[in-house]
């Protein structure tokens, strides 16, 4: 199979099959905590597609020129978490100048992205997938990214419709949200198999 | 000084356990308590795993709590913890391979697991070293034992076994060949998949707010 196919097939698994939110349980915090508003969710969406990708491309670059030639396995995580803490900084940095009314909205979930694990997972798993070739790595980072905007964006639309609906009153909050993500993860299930 | 004390470690032992027990009320660490609990093995590890480096990081924060910089502790805070992640992922890659390759990478995920960043802010970093330890024993019981209640129930509902033995008598293939009524317990796979983790802690969520409501 040539490159391109590979790159294209990977970027759809890593975005509707493998969807880091629905099959991996990852970055979960921000997807119920920022999910009241599709603006927001939107946004934060792409703050965080912007800091995987750097942090994806930076930690497969470190962990191949650096760690892995020096046999420095055991440094990996350490390293992995500075250079995504570094990576939130500068995210933070350029929102605080550019788009002070989002950088209010945001509040302290713009600083916990560093804590998002969709992020550090992400980094892994470039490592156990043994991703051998850094344009592979820049695009899955990539797909990962617009996989979360994708979930996180659909999540939002729902839950400012469900505002509408009559919950039941023990679940209102967290507990709906979380079955409405179960039933979503269940219609993800229908990729499951279509990219081997 | 001990009698002084051990009214507030007691309370904080227990608030641990149920008023703030970190996933059913204050929700911290979701993405471990959705992805390792389709069984209660893999529950219980990462339990303790969690536990373990939430008490080192407790400890060692409480120490240098006067050395802190404010614009750097959060820095502080995720390289002690990623050390001790470290500790504890190269034992369990030890001692329990197997484990670990099931696991996979929930094991170093624990570092940015909010739970510890958050005992690690809101107590440790304002507490001596005694109330610090007694936080994290509490705290970590309470995200071992919700793990392990909710490990249960997915395992049980969809293979019928507990801790890997089996307690309900799953039912025979082909059993609507010999008609009657089902002769055994029919398990139920969507709850080992993302579907059932999301729907029993909804669930698992909305009960406890009832019984808080009755309590009130």
């Amino acid at each position: 199979m040539d490159t391109l196919t590979t790159l294209v097939l990977g970027f759809l698994s890593i975005v509707i099959v493998n969807n880091l939110v629905f099959s991996k349980f990852l970055g979960i915090c921000p997807y119920l905590g920022v999910s009241g508003r599709i603006d927001m969710a939107f946004g934060m969406g792409l703050a965080v597609t912007f800091v995987v990708t750097l942090s994806g491309t930076l930690t497969w670059l470190i962990d191949h020129a650096l760690l892995i030639p020096n046999n420095l396995d055991i440094l990996r995580y350490v390293c992995f978490i500075l250079v995504i803490a570094g990576a939130v900084q500068l995210v933070e940095m350029y929102v605080r100048k550019f788009f002070p009314a989002l950088y209010e909205s945001f509040g302290i979930f713009l600083a916990l992205i560093t804590t998002n694990c969709a992020i550090l997972g992400m980094c892994l798993f470039l490592n156990l997938w043994k991703v051998d070739n850094i344009v592979e790595a820049v695009v899955l980072s990539f797909g990962a990214g617009i996989g979360f905007t994708m979930a996180i964006c659909i999540m939002a639309g729902i839950r400012e419709n469900l505002q509408l609906a009559n919950v039941p009153e023990a679940l209102k909050g967290a507990p709906i949200t979380l079955i409405t993500a179960g039933l979503l993860s269940m219609a993800f299930m229908g990729f499951a198999g279509m990219i081997k | 000084m001990a009698n002084s004390n051990s009214p507030k470690a007691l309370q904080t032992l227990l608030a641990g356990l149920w008023k703030e027990n970190p996933v059913l009320a204050l929700l911290l660490g979701m993405c471990p308590t959705l992805a390792v609990t389709a069984d209660v093995k893999s529950a219980l590890t990462m339990g303790l795993s969690t536990s373990f480096v939430l008490l080192c990081s407790n400890i060692v924060v409480s120490l240098m709590r006067n050395l802190l910089k404010p614009h750097l502790r959060i820095l502080m805070f995720t390289l002690t913890i990623a050390t001790f992640v470290t500790i504890a992922d190269l034992y369990l890659k030890a001692f329990l391979p197997a484990m670990s390759d099931k696991l996979g990478p929930y094991i170093p995920l624990i570092i940015v697991n909010c739970i510890i960043i958050c005992r690690a802010e809101a107590c440790a970093s304002k507490n001596g070293l005694f109330i610090s330890i007694i936080d994290a024993i509490g705290m970590g019981l309470g995200f071992t034992v919700t793990l392990c209640m909710l490990g249960a129930i997915r395992e049980i509902l969809a293979t019928g076994a507990v801790f890997g033995k089996q307690v309900l008598p799953v039912i025979s293939e082909n059993w609507y060949l010999t008609g009657g009524m089902p002769n055994g317990f029919i398990p139920m796979f969507a709850f080992a998949l993302p579907v059932g983790a999301f729907v029993t802690l909804g669930l698992i969520l909305g009960l406890v707010n009832m019984i808080n409501k009755k309590t009130a």
